[in-house]
């Protein structure tokens, strides 16, 4: 071991000294997942490769372990700096494990930012979060009013009471609820993100409220079993099922008609947009400290709040238009 | 132990048993270990062509993350398997005591007690293991697929979805600390366990018992070695071991999650395994497992500086372990006729 290490040391010295002035032209930026494979991410990486060619200069390292490990991610991450690329974008596995080997990526003047899954605050520049709880919760009233031009009683199904994402954004909501004066929230029921009570607490909401218009379901879980709760009831295009859902699972309900529509996060926009973030940063034409404001080309502006964090936009609206291209991602 | 008798076990009985200190230049020539050096040599010289950043002092010192704790335990694991057994608990072992010190680190605890319980912690692993094995009997690899999820359910029990952060400074200097220039904290530990247990294995009478074992149990116990006890102290030992990588790795990632180390067991086993120990017993070098480790490195950090993707780099280890493993049986096939 220690004779290889001399001979490895003496003969990479000699090496670096050569090597040191090859440079690459373009800004490399790594976009490193949780895990390869997973069609949120590979959907990311599409988003990333538009901002790449929207900006020209830029060479994009997609990459990540094969498995959701701490571990995996920290040997490509130091991979990564070993190449000396100019930025990192991680989605991490592990809020904390992540830091020592993101704080050294920082010492060697890589710019490190984390989106989707964030890293602690000493561990990257900024976190940008696909959306935030304010935007969340205005966006899922606003669905349900769209869809109701005369007005008429919504009710909510959410997933437990102790659902703290949940809770903030249905609190979120109400604070905002004013704005949509002709649609009244008539109640909130809990399926706690089971399948089979949430389609019965869809069916009570039915039985409860004749004239609902309107169930917003902010889970995944929770808007699928509604659907099919209304689908069953013979009540497509009475009651309206909206809320946040993935694309995968909704499309045969948004087509059937028992969802006009529903919201979660673009992959494809946050991948662009981290990639534009980081472009930004490691360009030197933006600087992440509170109240900062980072352009995200054509997503807008990421403003940094007091923890360096920054939420991308509304969530992003899925439709007939627009699910099947979805669907197909995640 | 008894006495020196049992050094002079018959070796003409089957498969020889190895021994490096009579073994001609001309052998060792021919041996696994020079075999495994050309590759690492090749696998070197390949990289350094592909990639412009392969040989930097910095770049290769990260680069022994890679396998410095999986390779701590492979020490242990590769006497482990010599001896005939295998310990496929070392990845929740490391969770347990990492665990463990996340408790005591909670709790207020300093770097030394922390250190202490993590060691004391893997020592206790490996007792349990070797009382189940060598005191009732049972089956290894029954043994230790069952106390893999035992180790890490507790783990799991006790931190949920949550995590342990907030080491001690003084802890980082295990996982991330610098003895000398590059030389990381890691590789001297690496170092010295080499060290330590290439001369357990191949200069006492401890280690001639192991191979004893290993080739023959029952024989290995009529000649009056006490196997069962041997046994127990080889679990001891991985268990050790377990407790040295845990305090590394949690140094290094500077927190706990249940999920840390998740999958090491089998990556210890590939290094052991492609380090020419034979996974039926009997056979196998403490320098060739260095070796093996360094093969291991070499590839995973070249591939990941040419941004190869984690699923095509395992199709790559998996086919360069049974390439290895088949070279020399292809060869002697090919020279018989």
């Amino acid at each position: 071991m220690s004779i290889l290490t001399k001979a490895l040391t003496t003969a990479a010295m000699a090496t670096a000294l050569i090597a040191g002035s090859a440079q690459a032209e373009d800004m490399r930026i790594a976009l490193v997942v949780k895990a390869l494979g997973i069609g949120f991410f590979e959907a990311a990486n599409k988003g990333a490769q538009e901002a790449a060619e929207e900006l020209g200069d830029v060479e994009i390292i997609y990459t990540g372990p094969t498995d959701t490990t701490a571990e995996g991610q920290i040997e490509v991450i130091n991979s990564l700096i070993a190449q000396k690329v100019d930025a990192i974008a991680v989605s991490a596995n592990d809020t904390d494990a992540l830091v020592p080997t993101l704080k050294k990526a920082m010492q060697r003047g890589i710019t490190v930012i984390s989106w989707d899954s964030g890293v602690a605050a000493e561990g990257r520049q900024m976190h940008l979060s696909p959306s935030s709880a304010p935007l969340i919760g205005n966006m899922i009233i606003k669905l349900a009013a769209d869809n109701l031009p005369e007005g008429g009683e919504v009710a909510v199904l959410s997933a437990t009471t102790t659902s703290t994402n949940q809770n903030t954004w249905i609190e979120e909501m109400n604070k905002v609820a004013g704005n949509y004066p002709d649609v009244k929230v008539v109640g909130t029921v809990y399926g706690d993100d089971l399948a089979d009570k949430s389609y019965r607490e869809a069916q009570g909401l039915m039985q409860t409220y004749p004239d609902l218009k309107a169930i917003i379901a902010p889970t995944s879980v929770g808007i699928v079993a509604a659907a099919q709760a209304v689908t069953d009831a013979g009540k497509i295009g009475e009651v309206n099922v909206t809320g946040l859902g993935l694309p995968s699972e909704m499309a045969g309900h948004v087509k059937s008609g028992a969802s006009k529509s529903f919201a979660i996060w673009n992959p494809i926009d946050l991948g662009y947009s981290a990639t534009m973030i980081a472009y930004h940063l490691a360009k030197g034409d933006a600087t992440a400290e509170p109240g900062a404001t980072i352009p995200m080309g054509r997503m807008g502006e990421a403003t940094l709040d007091d923890n360096t964090e920054a939420a991308m936009a509304d969530p992003f609206v899925y439709d007939e238009s627009n699910v099947d291209e979805f669907s197909s991602i995640f | 132990m008894s006495d020196a008798t049992t050094t002079s076990v018959p070796a003409a009985s089957g498969r020889n048993i190895p021994d490096r200190l009579i073994s001609p230049a001309a052998r060792a020539l021919k041996s696994w270990e020079m075999l495994l050096l050309i590759v690492a040599a090749a696998i070197f010289i390949a990289n350094s062509l592909a990639s412009p950043y392969f040989l930097d002092p910095w770049n290769l010192s990260d680069a022994t993350f890679n396998f410095t704790e999986k390779a701590m335990i492979a020490f242990a694991m590769a006497m482990l398997i010599v001896a005939g057994d295998i310990d496929l608990s070392v990845g929740s072992a490391i969770a347990l005591c990492s665990t463990v010190m996340g408790l005591a680190m909670a709790a207020g605890a300093g770097t030394p007690v922390l250190v202490l319980l993590g060691l004391g912690t893997g020592l206790a692993c490996g007792a349990f293991n070797g009382l189940l094995v060598a005191r009732f009997g049972l089956p290894s690899i029954v043994v230790t697929i069952g106390t893999m999820s035992l180790f890490r359910g507790i783990s799991y029990i006790v931190l949920g979805d949550g995590a342990f952060t907030g080491y001690p400074a003084s802890f980082a200097w295990f996982g991330q600390g610098y003895v000398f220039w590059v030389i990381t904290v890691e590789m001297v530990i690496f170092t010295l366990a080499a060290i330590v247990f290439g001369v357990i294995l191949h200069l006492t009478n401890f280690g001639r018992m192991v191979y004893a074992i290993g080739n023959n149990a029952t024989a290995a116990r009529f000649s009056g070695i006490r196997v069962d006890r041997i046994r127990f102290i080889l679990f001891l030992l991985t268990g050790l071991m377990s407790g040295i990588a845990a305090i590394c790795l949690t140094s290094r990632l500077g927190s706990t999650r249940p999920s840390i180390a998740t999958g090491f067991e089998l990556e210890v086993v590939t290094i052991v395994v492609l380090g020419g120990v034979s996974i039926l017993g009997g056979s196998g070098s403490i320098p060739g497992v260095v070796i093996a480790a360094l093969v291991m490195g070499l590839v995973t950090f070249g591939l990941g500086l040419l941004n190869v993707p984690g699923i095509v780099m395992s199709i790559i280890v998996g086919a360069l372990l049974i390439g290895v493993i088949a070279l020399p049986r292809l060869w002697s096939m090919l020279r018989r006729g």
